[in-house]
């Protein structure tokens, strides 16, 4: 349904001109969740707001790609010209419910603004469609709680409006940019229960980013990992979790502490994630993986295929070569 | 919100009976005598102390002083020293002129600082946000008087258009459109206030611009035009209502300049002249009565801050 095809995201000028994310693909099914995981820095945010058609020009822009939604091409669309054009509604989540709400609005107008852009409606009809949002994300007292102003409300409540704006928007597919990293962990997991449900009512397709491998093994039905800019890995969530292929992937799941194995110490992985621009011959895990040798700083590695739908880059596959 | 304006109202009070001991003190500080300044140097030490007596100048200062309160709290701000006439008139007949100028002055600083400032942020980087932004670097950095004299020197000396000193009254002969007396004033006072409301204006909504609740509202799918509007000028605007309390404290002081080139019969001459006089109730008189007017927009703007800003509590 939304399909992101060798996806490129440049910033800076002249020659400094760097690509932050290069060739990203992945596709969104309807009623499914991908989660796209990854370290700080690795490009996924980036990604997701070169999805919204949001990217702050002129620092970033869509070098190359393209981002498709039911075949319209929407890439570099902001979102009012999607509507203007009538092509299906992509809507976001962010990471921050604190500031992502306008601190003088209250909640009911913000939902409302979403509603009249997308339902066409207006004055009651909208408001009455507001509140339904607001019970949908189980909200209660609905009807009082419109003409609550953000900052009356906690960060798992603001958040829930979050997704109600988001909903207003009858999105076709839904991002999600690590909504629940600002949250405590009991109102985490209300949130994440609300997303999947809503992902299978409405048959909508989400793409939801974290850096917790927790989350995605709950909640996605496949997952793509990033790491400098690239999806090193990609394919069905038990797949890539029992058989990871990349190193990388296999690091990142040892970071994880597992209580029933009785580590002592966490593992990490050892160095740094690179800079966007810093690595550009070969596999940029090499300089930090433990698998690497002289052909992976040289060469780039080609794609390879454990079963369907499931893929990565790496001259050196670990459950392969295991 | 009533005890909240009524908490503010009685801080506003403390204030002013703390800036009437300042005020009083300062003014007796300033060297000269008033009866010398009336009498010439050659009167005689009799004349002098007679005057002195009548004028009640000879009690100690905290008398002077809880003599003058009282008659203020009465509403009587004293008798003029040099015009033998009470403050309270002298300050009525300037009223008029300061009041008027500066509305029109204020007028042109919201008309002129907000939406240049909007469309300077709008434009950023481009040319038309560098050439406004200089120009109004270099109208907040250009003297006040130097702005007036330029203005006259244009518009009244060569082209002719305006008027160059004096106001009549509007209720005299002339009537409302004896107002164009205040065009190059309220310019020139206007100036200075306006580039620097421009430049708060264009740096705030740059500010919030960046905030992550813009992305919120561009990711909705509302317009570009609405998302500036409803979103960030109007978040900016919080910033620049503030800043209106302190741009009414820089025109009383630029007041004075500008009456002074433009020779308006207005309050802000008159304080020049009685300083010069050391005609103490004039000057104590008209300083009280600017000091009130302070506080009182200070307070309109704490409260319309209430407003626009629903996160201000209450209390």
């Amino acid at each position: 349904m939304l399909s992101v095809r060798n996806l490129v995201v440049s910033g800076g000028k002249g020659s400094a001109q760097i690509d932050i994310v290069s060739d990203v693909s992945f596709e969104i099914e309807r009623g499914k969740v991908l989660g796209l995981v990854g370290e700080s820095g690795s490009g996924k945010s980036i990604t997701s707001l070169a999805v919204m058609g949001l990217l702050p020009h002129p620092q970033l822009w869509v070098r190359g790609g393209s981002i498709e939604l039911d075949g319209a091409d929407i890439t570099e669309e902001p979102p009012y010209l999607r509507v203007e054009r009538g092509h299906g509604g992509v809507a976001m989540i962010f990471q921050e419910p604190m500031t992502s709400l306008n601190p003088v609005l209250p909640i009911g107008e913000q939902i409302v603004e979403a509603v009249r852009v997308h339902d066409g409606s207006t004055g009651v009809t909208a408001r009455n469609r507001a509140q339904e949002l607001l019970d949908m994300v189980r909200i209660p007292d609905a009807r009082l709680q419109l003409n609550a102003y953000p900052h009356e409300l906690s960060g798992g409540m603001r958040q829930r409006v979050m997704i109600a704006i988001a909903l207003a928007c009858r999105p076709q597919a839904l991002i999600a940019d690590e909504p629940t990293t600002a949250l405590d962990v009991t109102v985490q997991l209300q949130v994440l229960s609300l997303i999947r449900e809503l992902c299978d009512t409405f048959d909508m397709g989400v793409l939801f980013i974290t850096h917790d491998l927790g989350v995605v093994s709950e909640l996605a039905d496949s997952v793509a990992v990033m790491y400098g800019g690239k999806i090193v890995e990609t394919g069905p969530v038990e797949r890539l979790f029992n058989t990871p292929l990349h190193p990388y992937t296999a690091g990142l799941m040892g970071c994880v502490p597992d209580p029933s194995a009785g580590h002592r110490r966490f593992q990490t992985i050892p160095g740094q994630a690179p800079k966007p621009g810093e690595i550009t011959h070969g596999c940029r895990f090499a300089p930090r993986c433990s698998h690497a040798q002289a052909i992976c700083s040289d060469d780039a590695p080609t794609r390879v295929t454990e079963g369907a739908r499931h893929f990565a880059e790496c001259h050196f596959p670990i459950s392969r070569g295991a | 919100m009533l005890i909240y304006i009524l908490r503010r109202t009685g801080a506003a009070l403390a204030t002013l009976a703390a800036a009437s001991v300042v005020i009083f003190i300062f003014i007796h500080l300033i060297p000269g005598d008033p009866i010398y300044v009336m009498l010439g140097d050659e009167a005689t030490p009799e004349q002098v102390e007679a005057l002195r007596t009548r004028l009640g100048l000879d009690r100690s200062l905290p008398v002077q002083y809880f003599y003058w309160v009282g008659n203020v709290l009465q509403g009587d701000l004293g008798t003029s020293i040099f015009f033998q006439e009470p403050v309270t008139r002298i300050i009525l007949d300037g009223a008029e002129t300061s009041l008027l100028l500066a509305t029109v002055t204020m007028v042109w600083i919201v008309l002129l600082g907000v939406p240049v400032g909007v469309l300077a942020a709008t434009r950023h980087g481009t040319w038309i946000d560098q050439g406004l932004s200089g120009v109004a670097m270099l109208l907040a950095s250009i003297p006040t008087f130097w702005v007036g004299l330029y203005l006259i020197l244009i518009f009244a000396a060569t082209l002719g258009w305006l008027p160059s000193s004096g106001y009549p009254s509007v209720f005299e002969e002339g009537g409302i459109s004896n107002l164009r007396y205040l065009l190059l004033p309220s310019l020139t006072l206007a100036a200075p206030n306006a580039a620097l409301i421009l430049r708060l204006t264009r740096a705030s909504m740059l500010d919030v611009a960046k905030e992550d609740y813009v992305r919120t509202a561009r990711s909705k799918g509302i317009r570009p035009r609405r998302v500036v509007t409803r979103h960030i000028l109007r978040n900016a605007l919080l910033a620049v209502v503030s800043a209106f309390g302190f741009t009414f404290a820089a025109l009383i002081s630029e007041a004075v300049v500008t009456e002074t080139v433009f020779a308006l019969p207005g309050i802000g001459r008159m304080v020049v002249q009685s300083i010069l006089r050391r005609d103490y109730p004039v000057i104590q008189g008209v300083i009280l009565v600017i000091v009130c007017l302070y506080l009182v927009i200070n307070l309109l703007v704490d409260i319309s801050y209430r407003f626009l800003d629903p996160r201000v509590e209450l209390e």
